[in-house]
């Protein structure tokens, strides 16, 4: 599971680890005891009480939606690699996936 | 006036005073900068050198706000409590920050936190722990735990935080002061590094009801930067109701009851006496306590919360990977030793924690079983609550089942440390707004009220809480002395 969450546990990090996980997956199993047949899963939890039969815009109140697709400036390159641990010319430099 | 005198005013007050001439923008800021600097309860992660070069113009007249450390701020500091983000300097501000600087607000000073939002205690930050300022032996909540004890210590005079499942309102009631999640959707989460977006929500954290009213108005509203954001449907009133006449107010026995907590300790006496307490004066004030409503998904809430939450942080997280920005492990073999190497020194334990639980919930052929089943049980939860709010105005419960702990009491045992957020988490997990509001003292402690409405519903909920604010008399001066 580490791996696949791309974490790297210590020796002395992995027996709590997977105690204390247990103790939780537990807890959570108390989602089994529920029978949710023809329940529909929520989405976004207050839209999903909406009425939904209009096309989603900023004009209508209290519905989310997609802004209008207008092409805008983005950040300077600059500004976007500032923050980088490293970089090489224009774009963010990191080590080879095959060292 | 003197410094005393200033740190005495309420937000509002204080903007009152500057627009009336008695006070100047800058002499307060001053005065809280002065505290804010001399922090001994290690509230701050970084204090503003000086005062802005020009007097604010807007409605907030320049009023101080401290600012909950994950939200963006244009090349101020915004590390979110971990090492993963030490010295992060943003290119952006969040909308709800500066919605607010717009309004006039001034920034103060970023606020200590549990690392990425994730804890009850504010102890998982890798800038160490914060101290409560009603005893420094104990924690003040979390994860907004930094904004709620500089606001109960005077060290700033509002503050914002954030709630994904108690996180505005828990640190609110062990501290002593306001604190409310809005309606989901209700604030733009631009610029909030996200932990769960699907119950993200930013709020403030006050002295008082009236101030979490007027840092609201100035706080909700569409951005077209969050698709998932709404426009309010009215403006949001300072409150003005005293009484409570015709409010039916409704206490659901699954989450006041002593044995509320399932396999927890359960609500303590303490706090259920004090909350029995504050329901006697809002019968006082003529509502009528409807003790018959039920919300019977309750009970599942924490377990759909901690599928649900770790499962949209380890997306969430994923970005977090040494390229961009934030800190990177050196001397690694090639990239994805560079991944891990970067998480495993970057992330601290609680972080790895649900990182790894939300990758589970989410692997391969356990979606349906764990995040499905848990959106299924979100549905539930919600139409408990719709069903209740036809019989009820609002729902009162307590906000956190214990007073403020002592600092390294429950960090052994996760569940413990989960169990907290016990009566919060269904008010998240159906996008409700909610309000702790402080109702008394126990063990010398404060007790947090939780008085939660329909979605939308902030105005009626700032007046129920504005009302029964004046009638319970709560003195939290005691804090910023």
């Amino acid at each position: 599971m580490a791996r696949l969450a791309r974490l790297r546990l210590s020796e002395d990090e992995v027996e709590p680890m997977a105690r204390e996980l247990s103790a939780v997956l537990d807890h959570i199993a108390k989602i089994e005891e529920l029978d949710l047949k023809d329940v529909a899963p929520t989405t976004h939890v207050i839209a999903d009480a909406m009425p939904t039969d209009a096309t989603p815009t900023d004009a209508i109140p209290t519905h989310p939606g997609l802004r209008a697709d207008r092409p805008r400036a983005s950040l300077p390159r600059e500004v976007a690699l500032a923050q980088a641990p490293a970089v090489s010319d224009d774009g963010f430099l990191v080590p080879s996936p095959q060292a | 006036m003197s410094v005393a005198e200033i740190i005495g005013l309420s937000a509002a007050e204080a903007a009152r005073a500057i627009a009336a001439g008695g006070l100047s923008s800058g002499e307060l800021f001053e005065a809280y900068r002065a505290r804010a600097a001399a922090d001994e309860l290690n509230c701050f992660t970084w204090v503003a050198a000086e005062a802005p070069a020009e007097a604010p113009a807007g409605p907030l007249r320049g009023v101080p706000l401290a600012v909950k450390d994950l939200f963006c701020t244009e090349n101020v500091p915004s590390q979110s409590g971990s090492r993963m983000l030490e010295g992060y300097l943003p290119p952006y501000t969040a909308t709800a920050v500066s919605r607010l600087s717009e309004a006039g607000a001034t920034l103060l000073g970023k606020t200590n936190q549990d690392e990425f939002a994730m804890g009850s205690s504010n102890e998982n930050s890798a800038y160490g722990p914060v101290l409560n300022p009603w005893d420094r032996t104990r924690v003040p909540g979390g994860s907004s735990g930094g904004s709620a004890a500089a606001v109960a210590a005077g060290l700033a005079p509002w503050a914002l935080g954030t709630d994904t499942g108690g996180s505005i309102r828990q640190p609110a009631a062990l501290c002593g002061i306001v604190g409310l999640k809005p309606t989901y959707g209700a604030v733009s989460r631009y610029g909030m590094i996200a932990f769960a977006s699907s119950l993200d929500q930013a709020g403030p954290l006050t002295r008082d009801v009236t101030d979490a009213a007027l840092l609201l108005r100035h706080m909700v509203g569409r951005d077209a930067c969050d698709a998932t954001s709404l426009a309010f449907p009215e403006e949001i009133a300072l409150p003005r109701a005293e009484r409570l006449d015709g409010m039916r107010l409704g206490v659901p026995k699954e989450l006041t009851s002593g044995s509320a907590g399932g396999e927890g300790e359960g609500i303590e006496a303490g706090v259920l006496d004090t909350f029995r307490a504050a329901l006697a004066r809002a019968e006082d004030l003529g509502a009528e306590i409807v003790e018959s409503v039920q919300l019977p998904h309750a009970p599942h809430a924490l377990a759909a919360y901690y599928v649900l939450a770790p499962a949209e942080a380890s997306s969430n997280l994923a970005r977090f990977d040494g390229v961009r920005y934030g800190l990177r492990a050196e001397s690694a073999r090639d990239l994805l030793d560079m991944y891990t190497r970067t998480r495993h020194d970057g992330f601290g334990t609680e972080v790895k924690r649900r990182i790894m639980l939300g990758t589970y919930a989410l692997s391969s052929g356990y979606y349906d079983a764990y995040y499905g089943r848990a959106q299924r049980v979100r549905t539930k939860i919600a139409e408990d609550f719709h069903t209740a709010f036809e019989q009820v105005d609002l729902i009162l419960t307590p906000t956190s089942p214990t007073v403020a702990f002592k600092l390294g009491e429950k960090t052994a045992d996760p569940l413990a440390m989960y169990l907290n957020d016990y009566c919060t988490v269904p008010m998240s997990l159906a996008g409700i707004p909610a309000i702790s509001i402080p109702c008394g003292l126990s063990e010398g402690l404060p007790v947090g009220l939780q008085i939660a409405g329909p979605a939308f519903s902030e105005n009626r909920l700032l007046d129920g809480a504005h009302a029964l604010e004046r009638a319970l008399g709560f003195d939290g001066s005691q804090a910023r002395a």
